[in-house]
Parts: C-alpha cells; sequence; structure tokens
C-alpha cells in the first residue's frame, strides 16, 4: 500500500494509508509551541469533524489546538504521548503522532499540501 | 511598540519577541524549560527595563508613600527595600511595588503595565513638599538570578555582595557613574537588580554574559520570569492580585500596616475583623491536566467556588501548579477541590506555602 505525506495550513501533516490517515503536527509547528508538556487526546471511536479542534497540545506556556485535518473516525491514539509528549518535539513525523483517523471520504485529502507545496508555504508564514 | 537599550541584543541571540505591557520584550532564546532550569542551578539574566521608576522626593516623601502604600514606610532605613501594595478605597491594589528608601526620599519600582495609572495616582495624592519624577525611560533594569548570581555580580561590578542582605540595595560605581544594586527578584532564588542609565545596557550585559560563562549563564525571557515565579508562589499583577481584590485575600497580610492611615485601610480593617470571604489557594493537580487562568474552580459538590488566576506545567516539579481564589470554607491547605479544564473536572488539592520546598 502506498503513503503518501500531505500538510495542512495549520501546520499538521497527515500520512495517507489507504482510508485511514495517521495525523501528527509538523516540525515547524513542533518549534513554534516549544517544549510539549501535555498531550489530551481524543478516544477511540471519537467522530471528528474537518477543521474542529480534536486534541490539545500544551507546552508551559501555551494551550492549542490540533484541528482535524479530515472528517471520520479516531480508530487509534498514540497514547505513549500521556507519559511523554516530548515525543511530539523530539520526533514529530514519527514517535510523536497523535492519532489515526479512519476517512469518512478517501477524497478528502485531495486538496492538502504536499511536501514541496509545504516547504513553500512555509517560506510566506 | 517602545523598545529597551537592549533589543537589539535580544533580536541577534535569536529571541522570540514579543508585546508586553507596550514593549518588544523577549518571552524566550533558547527554550523557557532551559532558562527557567538554569536559574535554578546556576544564572540567568534577564532584561527587566520594560518596568517604571519613579523617584519621590522631599520633605513630604514618606508621608505621601506612608499614605499610598499599605506597608509601613517608616520602618525603612536608607539602603532599605520594602513590598508594598498601592490600594484603592476599596482595598483593592492599585499596584504592587518595591520602595527603595533613598537619602533623598524613594524610589518606587512599579509594574511595567502600571507605570501610566501608578504615575497618575501617585501625582494625585502628593502632599505638600514632595516631588516626583519618571525616570523610567532613563534607567535600565536588568535581573541577574540564581544561586551563581553573588559571585558573577561581584565579578562585573568589582564589589563584594557579602554584606548586602535581602531587600537591601548598595550604591557601587561603574566605571565613575553610580549604579543601584539590590538584592531583590522574582523568581524565588538568591539575586540582585541593578538599575543604571541606559548608556551602560549593552556593555553591561555582554559582560554579565561573557564574565557569567563559566557559570553556565543563560539571558532569561519573560516565559521563564512568569514559571519561575508562581513556583515560588509570588503573585501577578493582572493575574493574581488587581483592583478587585485586595492584599488580605491575596495572602500579602504581613505588608499592610493597619496601625497607620493609608488609602483603603478602614476596608482592609472591616475586612479582618469580619473575615475574609475568599482567599488565594496555591494547589497542585491529582488529575492529569494543566489549570490555566481564567479555568474555573469547583467544589467536590460541583459548586462554582472561584478561578484560577495562574497556572502551569512547573519545569522544576515535572507537574502542573496552579494558584485561584476560593471559597473562604474551601481555603484550608489539603482540601480537595476540581478545576474544569475543558469539558473534564481534574482533582486538585490545596497546599501549605511554596511549590517548591
Amino acid at each position: 500500500m502506498s503513503e503518501k505525506l500531505l500538510y495542512t495550513k495549520e501546520h499538521e501533516w497527515v500520512l495517507v494509508k489507504g482510508s485511514v490517515v495517521r495525523v501528527g503536527i509538523s516540525d515547524y509547528a513542533q518549534n513554534e509551541l516549544g517544549d510539549i508538556v501535555f498531550v489530551d487526546l481524543p478516544s477511540v471511536g471519537d467522530v471528528v469533524e474537518e477543521g474542529e479542534g480534536f486534541a490539545v497540545l500544551e507546552s508551559v506556556k501555551a494551550v492549542s489546538d490540533v484541528y482535524a485535518p479530515v472528517s471520520g473516525r479516531i480508530v487509534a491514539v498514540n497514547e505513549a504521548l500521556e507519559d511523554s509528549p516530548e515525543l511530539i518535539n523530539e520526533s514529530p513525523l514519527d514517535k510523536g503522532w497523535i492519532a489515526e483517523i479512519e476517512l469518512d471520504d478517501a477524497a478528502q485529502v485531495g486538496d492538502l499540501m504536499n511536501e514541496q507545496e509545504y516547504a513553500e508555504y512555509l517560506k510566506g508564514v | 511598540m517602545k523598545q529597551t537599550p537592549l533589543t537589539a541584543r535580544h533580536r541577534a541571540m535569536g529571541a522570540k519577541m514579543v508585546e508586553y505591557a507596550g514593549f518588544e520584550m523577549p518571552v524566550q532564546y533558547t527554550g523557557l524549560v532551559e532558562e527557567h532550569l538554569t536559574v535554578r542551578s546556576s544564572v540567568g539574566i534577564f532584561d527587566l527595563t520594560h518596568m517604571g521608576e519613579f523617584e519621590v522626593t522631599g520633605p513630604g516623601a514618606l508621608d505621601t508613600v506612608n499614605r499610598l502604600g499599605s506597608n509601613d514606610a517608616s520602618q525603612l532605613k536608607v539602603g532599605e527595600i520594602q513590598y508594598t501594595c498601592l490600594t484603592n478605597e476599596r482595598g483593592g491594589i492599585i499596584d504592587d511595588i518595591l520602595a527603595y528608601r533613598t537619602e533623598q526620599g524613594f524610589l518606587l519600582v512599579v509594574n511595567a503595565a502600571n507605570t501610566a495609572k501608578d504615575y497618575a495616582w501617585i501625582e494625585q495624592n502628593l502632599q505638600p513638599g514632595t516631588e516626583l519624577v519618571d525616570r523610567s525611560g532613563e534607567v535600565t533594569l536588568i535581573a541577574i538570578q540564581g544561586p551563581k548570581s553573588p559571585p558573577l555580580v561581584e565579578e562585573v561590578l568589582g564589589v563584594s555582595v557579602a554584606e548586602l542582605r535581602n531587600y537591601t540595595f548598595m550604591e557601587p560605581e561603574y566605571k565613575g557613574v553610580k549604579v543601584l544594586l539590590s538584592r531583590t527578584g522574582y523568581t524565588g532564588e538568591d539575586g540582585f537588580e541593578l538599575y543604571f542609565p541606559n548608556a551602560f545596557a549593552e556593555e553591561l550585559w555582554d559582560a554579565f554574559l561573557a564574565q557569567g560563562e563559566k557559570y553556565g549563564v543563560k539571558p532569561v525571557g519573560l516565559g521563564a520570569r512568569d514559571t519561575l515565579r508562581l513556583e515560588a508562589r509570588m503573585p501577578l499583577y493582572g493575574n493574581d492580585i488587581d483592583e478587585d481584590t485586595t492584599p488580605l485575600e491575596a495572602g500579602l497580610g504581613r505588608f499592610v500596616k493597619l496601625h497607620k492611615e493609608f488609602t483603603g485601610r478602614d476596608v482592609l480593617l472591616k475586612q479582618k475583623e469580619e473575615g475574609l470571604q475568599r482567599k488565594l489557594v496555591a494547589f497542585t493537580m491529582l488529575d492529569r491536566g494543566i489549570p490555566r487562568q481564567g479555568y474555573p474552580l469547583l467544589s467536590l459538590d460541583g459548586e462554582e467556588i472561584g478561578a484560577v488566576t495562574s497556572g502551569t506545567h512547573s519545569p522544576s516539579l515535572g507537574y502542573p501548579i496552579g494558584m485561584g481564589y476560593v471559597r473562604i470554607d474551601l481555603a484550608k491547605p489539603d482540601t480537595e477541590i476540581r478545576v474544569q479544564i475543558r469539558n473534564k473536572l481534574a482533582r486538585a488539592k490545596i497546599i501549605k506555602g511554596r511549590f517548591l520546598a
């Protein structure tokens, strides 16, 4: 199964694996947030709407919502983040993944940016 | 936006700059947690030039300060410093400030966000024979805080601080110019605050960084300043105290001297006699979650009893801490309360004393 990594304008990444996407935040976003000290995860089975806050990341100073990049149902969460929220800083694209969402509609990811487009987008931030 | 004489230095060091009280200030340089822990373990330096400094001089200076502040300024000898609250007619806190007793009168150091308000208030309430001058624009303020701050200050300024007690100051010369060095701070660590003419700002900043390299000195931003003071359970104006909270409610009773006359005294006296309705408490979490300013505080029965005024994840302790006002019957240490964090109710416990041992 081919995987493809896409990005949102809210600095989340979306790894598409068929009808399921894995979601996390970009390296740029973790750097902006600083040391993550708390992660409020959704529950498996939760239904999320695109654009809705579905997880919360907290640094010492700030509380930040993570917005659902797609609509669907949560099928997995990265429970390791509960005890080790720093994984998001240390490994934002791999060990710091947040949740997996089963897509309502596979066409949803069509308007997300690929890596090159995201790199261009960051230049304008 | 106003800048300090050190703004260019902060930018050159890659600090993240934010607007605070009308000034462009560094919120962090390399990272809040690292900066915080540096102050706890060795030494950090802070640019606090946004704070306001007023000189109150003349024969009416003592009377003026004593009538405006809750503490008893008549007890101060030249060279001593006092924490005091400027109070309004309702006993609420206009500002919490430091009063330095000088030969000529007082130097008042006020919160940046309150500089204009305080100046107007003091000006309206000057006793005869008193002069008020705002020195805020001329004075650079650097804080040097942490266990390694004494040797660093001694080396840079060529003075001994062995005899400089907490809440006292000295006026050594730096390159022929008198500077003001006090043993004060807002971190819960041993430390100093240094006031001097803007012209020396970059030179002294650079000197502290260069001489402090062997101690691992780091510049520290406002982010860590906030977590450091919260761990030490020091109130922050605008969060934990304001014009609608009294020093008694805020647990600042030892800085309130009811035997003398000052604005709002009668209200505070009455509050003391009748008992408080609410009190500022410190708490730690029993459940997961970080308390933040504005989150509701509830009793175990689900009744709203107050709100969080400051909260964070403590970098030194590694767990969340908070402060807030609660109804007086639930303000005792070890009382269990709840914090509403988003859509969850998390258990918390009121503690006695500081968060740090």
